[in-house]
């Protein structure tokens, strides 16, 4: 049960720290000047480019050679993090490019601020029209949480290790891990099922795609 | 005091100047009509009223500020701009009511309430008091473009800019549109980019006909439709007149 929890908090800090962060680095590749639009390029590029292996061992003993100490599930949520963030820039970045550019040059006649402006006008669309690409992002992180145990995070993929490396229960391996597969679906299913009706409930009227036939 | 004044407005995008000296005033109440060819910096100019394009050389003074200087806030001048684009530029999330409130609500820091009771009452002057709550993609074309017009007038602008406001409309819908416009005529200021010689000859004051980047001339509707200055316009009047079915003779 402690392994779902942290399965659970990895899930969860990490893809808060990567959505907000994944916002600013679309907002700022797509309205930023040049250094900075560049600098956010090729963050993108790195992220989505090592694997997630690697980014766990960069940051945990990586940073732990020059001496910045981090927690091992501490590490793990910066490290999904830092991945998922160049994964839903490039979600935000696309929904921002389909929002007419007239929209903004609305606000702003309005009186908006640049800034007024994103935030009323920009973000309450890109984040609807990014949930179906974000819910993918969601089971792409929870099952990702599982490799976490190469830090020893006692996620639920470690803890239901250290039950079938128990003598008595290694005849139970088989249903052990089959267990711990369920509940990754369940939850994936669940969430999915809460997002699609998060998505039905926002959606901008007129805008659903639909062919009758 | 003028309520509008354009002195000498310069623009080029690149090489290409757009706008080659452009100077006339409006008068508080005064509706004015600006024709021309395509190309000739109509829409451009309205840009440069506004601030969205600053002009490159030139001035524009709103009821008695220079609003091309640098130094001024530019939200606080555009909150008195009215704008209405010829592609509608609704808030596609907000419906009809929200997109209205908006500007009252975020950038007039009105309570919530307030910015909705005012927001319904420019609903209810364009005449769309019942489709409040649906979404821009739920509206006809003549419906959204009247939204248009109820999110501009709730600003409690001092001049309202339309820029071809009918252009993307049918035939069919363009008609409530300059139904509205000319309900407001007298009321608001209005400077008009549009082809429609109906509304430019019945509720204009002044007819402003610019092409390649000047004033050619202005004057009366009646004066520049019987007997305009220049051949140039005469031309393209009697062209436009033809081609929207108006009886220049008439």
């Amino acid at each position: 049960m402690g392994g779902l929890l942290n399965t659970i908090l990895l899930t969860f800090f990490s893809l808060i720290i990567a959505t907000v962060f994944g916002m600013l680095l679309a907002m700022g590749r797509v309205y930023g000047k040049a250094p900075l639009t560049t600098i956010i390029y090729v963050y993108e590029k790195i992220f989505r480019g090592v694997p997630l292996l690697v980014i766990f061992f960069l940051v945990y003993l990586g940073l732990g050679q020059i001496g910045i100490n981090l927690l091992p599930f501490t590490a793990a949520i910066i490290g999904l993090a830092l991945r998922s963030s160049a994964y839903q820039a490039q979600i935000f970045r696309s929904a921002i490019n389909s929002i007419p550019e007239g929209q903004n040059i609305a606000a702003r006649t309005l009186g908006m601020t640049k800034i007024q402006s994103i935030i009323h006008i920009m973000i309450p669309q890109v984040l609807r029209l990014s949930i179906p690409s974000w819910s993918n992002e969601f089971t792409i992180v929870l099952k990702d949480t599982s490799i976490a145990l190469a830090l020893g995070v006692p996620e639920l993929l470690r803890v239901a290790g250290q039950i079938y490396a128990i003598p008595n229960y290694f005849d139970y391996i088989l249903p052990i891990l089959l267990v711990v597969a369920i509940i990754y679906f369940i939850i994936v299913i669940l969430v999915n099922k809460i997002l699609g009706y998060i998505e039905k409930k926002y959606k901008m009227a007129g805008f659903e795609v639909s062919v009758e036939r | 005091m003028s309520m509008l004044e354009l002195k000498n407005i310069h623009k080029k995008y690149g090489s290409n100047e757009i706008l080659k000296g452009v100077t006339f005033s409006l008068e508080k109440g005064e509706t004015k009509v600006i024709i021309g060819p395509s190309g000739t910096g109509k829409s451009t100019l309205l840009r440069c009223i506004n601030q969205l394009h600053p002009p490159d050389k030139g001035e524009v003074w709103l009821d008695g500020e220079e609003i091309t200087n640098k130094n001024i806030n530019i939200n606080r001048i555009r909150q008195k701009i009215g704008f209405v684009f010829q592609d509608f530029n609704l808030f596609n999330h907000l419906t009809a009511l929200q997109n209205v409130s908006i500007g009252l609500e975020k950038v007039k820091k009105m309570e919530k309430e307030e910015a909705k009771k005012r927001a319904m009452q420019e609903l209810r002057r364009v005449g769309l008091e019942n489709q409040a709550e649906q979404y821009p993609a739920e509206l006809s074309g003549g419906q959204k473009q009247r939204v248009g017009i109820a999110r501009a007038l709730a600003m409690d602008p001092m001049i309202i800019l339309f820029d071809e406001p009918t252009s993307a409309l049918d035939p069919e819908l363009i008609g409530e549109v300059l139904e509205v416009m000319q309900g407001l005529a007298g009321k608001v200021t209005m400077l008009c980019v549009t082809h429609e010689m109906g509304f430019a000859r019945n509720v204009a004051d002044e007819i402003i006909f610019m092409e390649e980047g000047y004033v050619l001339e202005a004057g009366p509707p009646m004066k520049m439709f019987k007997n305009p200055d220049h051949k140039r316009t005469g031309e393209f009047l009697g062209k436009i007149a033809t081609l929207y079915g108006e009886n220049k003779e008439e």
